[in-house]
């Protein structure tokens, strides 16, 4: 993956690394696991295929409430949120997701995830402004791939 | 086990045979792969011999049934007397909701009973709380005071068969509403078996719901062993559980490694308090999954009792019989299901019913076909459970106890998951045993490689997924077998409930005894008491939980991945 322009309209001030500031960044992405559920595997599979694709990567942990993903989104000017739901409150996480990026301003913030989700509830999600979904045998390449694509 | 010279004409027969026969058959059709390797990545040798087991001792290293060290099993008739309870989780919705499911399974023919709680239970929030909000009742049943345990268990006689309860950080007040429910119904507190799951540490390591941090978490798990071993001789106060750690992604090996680790500091916590290792050692149990590699799995069983055995009687100087022997609960593995072809799903599950059953597991819950799209349906549970009811009675697999035992190939299996163990154990012990080990990441990380590596294997077609990565099928738009649906009144029923048992309650004296339990909190004394008080007063599970955070303190994750 190739360092990439950056796309945040707010974005860039401070990398924190100093260097060649500004002008290129690579991708960041929060991956995140909200609500109570612990199930991190997934999450973490894929926060590791990221970062070996050369996407910077930020994981939450467990336990977050919405608020807290879309506050360390915005805090650390992500450009993708992946949310990684096993709980079955899909329907529940990620409408209050995109309702608080546009109380924020920060529907730049593309909102991605994957899990058990059903194919019906994939469709009604991407209706309402989930960029794109996974299910539970998707593999780690889909995403890197997808994201590729869409950052190229 | 072999006589050195007969050993030797075997190893110069397999030359000759490597030799003359197979050399040849193989220029001609090469193998279908280059190297064969276990699901945990492990080398798997072509064919197994006696060469292969040339120190074998066989009353040293499998023994008897129901003796030391237990290879083959923790009982002398096993199966032929008692066979493996099938034990079918169920929870969801309200404890009504529930109740309707485990009255269900028993009359299915399931002999023992096992729930499941909504993920606000397991973390110890109220279903009122904000952060239970859209998850009360979804993955598990709800239970904010004692009337819904007493709703659960409506109508089944709790005297008579034995519940199991996953639950962690928790575990302690479910227990006490479990006996508060059993005094209320005038059940003789030696009349209850079951098992709540009550460990900490895996929880830490792989199915991550804490609360408190760990010391704290440690000694809530030891006073409930001491309560138990006090007042319920045939109840399990704790269920050491690999089956997590393997499901976040762990190898074989470290599944049992990791779950022996954790029982040895289960041992210690408690022999701390000056109990003697064989008042409790015989009521610790296990857990772990039976996964797809069938020998694999069958060799881990018979290994993890083997070294288990070996730890209580020279690690901790256990004199009774029924301290070294292992006796463990055995789920089919939820993460080898898929969601693309899910009637495939059947299939494995009944391989590795098999495994666990060949493994001599003493209870087994065979996952649902489903359950990689939703929790289960009635009509999956069914056919879970019909698989092992003609695993028992069709195929006679349990008419003789080990019956793999005495397999090349398995025991040298056996031999070096033994092994393998014991490396692990040295490791961790080198690191200041299992607590250090857990506050360094060690297992955490170890885990998270393991996921990792086995990820990368499935998707470069290494490791085959029938369905997914080979004899793939186009996609149908939806689901093709009927799915569990989640009922919408849930949660406001269940506030609803939890509002009027707060109003029914005397509020002073609920107030009063959690401070009382803080109290406790600040001292070494047993919780177990205090919390009973509490929970006979209908406090609820919340204001037990936060009652403690005030003294303990929470627990904070280390970003590990």
């Amino acid at each position: 993956m190739p360092p990439h322009p950056a796309l945040s309209p707010t974005g860039g001030e401070d990398e924190g690394e100093g260097g060649d500031n500004m002008t290129e960044r690579k991708i960041r992405i929060l991956v995140a696991k909200p609500g109570l559920d612990g199930h991190d595997r997934g999450a973490k599979v894929v926060a590791r295929a990221l970062r070996d694709a050369g996407f910077e990567v930020i994981y939450t942990g467990l336990h977050q409430t919405a608020e807290q993903i879309v506050a360390t989104a915005v805090q650390e000017d992500v450009d993708v949120i992946g949310l990684s739901i096993l709980s079955g409150t899909q329907m529940i996480v990620f409408p209050r997701i995109l309702e608080l990026l546009r109380e924020h301003g920060a529907t730049h913030i593309a909102v991605i995830g994957g899990g058990t989700i059903l194919p019906k509830e994939m469709r009604e999600l991407k209706a309402m402004g989930v960029v794109e979904l996974w299910g539970v045998d998707s593999s780690t390449q889909e995403i890197v791939s997808w994201l590729q694509a869409r950052f190229r | 086990m072999f006589d050195p010279k007969k050993l030797e004409a075997i190893r110069r027969e397999l030359q000759a045979w490597e030799k003359n026969e197979l050399a040849g058959f193989q220029a001609r059709k090469p193998e279908r792969k280059r190297s064969f390797t276990t699901l945990s990545a492990r080398p798997i040798r072509r064919l197994y011999s006696p060469a292969d087991l040339e120190a074998f001792d066989y009353s040293e290293r499998l023994g008897y049934p129901g003796q030391y060290p237990f290879t083959r099993g923790p009982y002398p008739t096993m199966y032929r007397a008692q066979p493996w309870t099938m034990r079918q989780i169920a929870g969801f919705g309200t404890a009504r909701a529930t109740n309707e499911r485990l009255k269900f399974l028993i009359t299915q023919g399931q002999t023992g009973l096992s729930v499941d709680f909504d993920m606000p239970t397991l973390m110890g929030y109220d279903s009122d709380d904000p952060r239970a909000s859209g998850e009360v009742g979804r993955e598990g049943v709800a239970v904010d005071t004692l009337a819904d345990v007493e709703e659960l268990f409506d109508g089944i006689d709790l005297s008579s068969i034995s519940v199991s309860m996953t639950i962690n950080p928790t575990a302690w007040i479910l227990l006490a509403m479990y006996v508060a429910l059993a005094e209320r119904r005038g059940i003789a507190k030696d009349q209850l078996s079951g098992t709540v799951q009550n460990d900490i540490i895996k929880e830490f390591t792989a199915q991550k719901e804490w609360i408190y941090p760990v010391k704290p978490s440690l000694r809530i798990v030891r006073d409930s062993i001491l309560y138990s071993v006090r007042h319920l001789p045939h109840y399990n106060p704790v269920n050491i559980s690999g089956y997590h750690i393997r499901e976040a992604g762990s190898t074989a090996v470290q599944e049992a490694a990791f779950t022996l680790a954790a029982g040895i500091a289960y041992v210690d916590e408690v022999r701390k308090s000056g109990l003697d290792v064989d008042a409790f050692a015989p009521r610790l149990s296990f857990y772990f999954i039976s996964h797809s590699d069938f020998f694999e799995e069958i060799a881990k069983f018979r290994a993890a009792r083997r070294v288990w055995a070996r730890i209580m009687k020279e690690r901790f100087g256990a004199r009774k019989p029924e301290s070294m022997r292992l006796r463990f609960h055995c789920q089919t593995a939820g993460s080898s299901l898929t969601a693309v072809q899910p009637l495939n799903n059947v299939a494995r599950t009944a391989y590795q019913a098999l495994a666990a059953v060949l493994g001599g597991c003493q209870s087994l819950h065979t996952n649902g076909m489903d359950e990689a799209l939703a929790i289960p349906s009635e009509e999956a549970m069914k056919l879970a459970l019909r698989t092992q009811q003609i695993l028992l009675e069709e195929t006679g697999v349990a008419s003789s106890i080990d019956p793999v035992g005495g397999s090349y190939l398995l025991e040298s299996l056996t031999d070096q998951t033994e092994k393998e163990i014991w490396e692990y154990l040295e490791r961790i012990d080198k690191m200041g045993g299992t607590v250090a080990a857990l506050e360094r990441n060690f297992f955490q990380q170890e885990i998270a490689d393991a996921a990792y590596g086995y990820q990368v294997a499935k998707e470069k077609g290494e490791k085959t997924v029938v369905g997914v990565n080979r004899y793939r099928e186009p996609e149908p738009e939806e689901p093709t077998i009927p799915l569990h649906t989640v009922d919408p009144r849930t949660e406001q029923l269940q506030k609803e409930r939890l509002a009027r048992a707060k109003r029914e309650r005397d509020a002073a004296r609920v107030a009063k005894l959690l401070e009382e339990l803080r109290e406790v909190a600040r001292t070494d004394e047993n919780l177990m008491p205090v919390t009973l008080e509490c929970v006979r007063a209908h406090a609820t599970l919340g204001e037990i939980v936060g009652a403690l955070k005030d003294v303990f303190g929470v627990y904070r994750e280390p970003i590990v991945f």
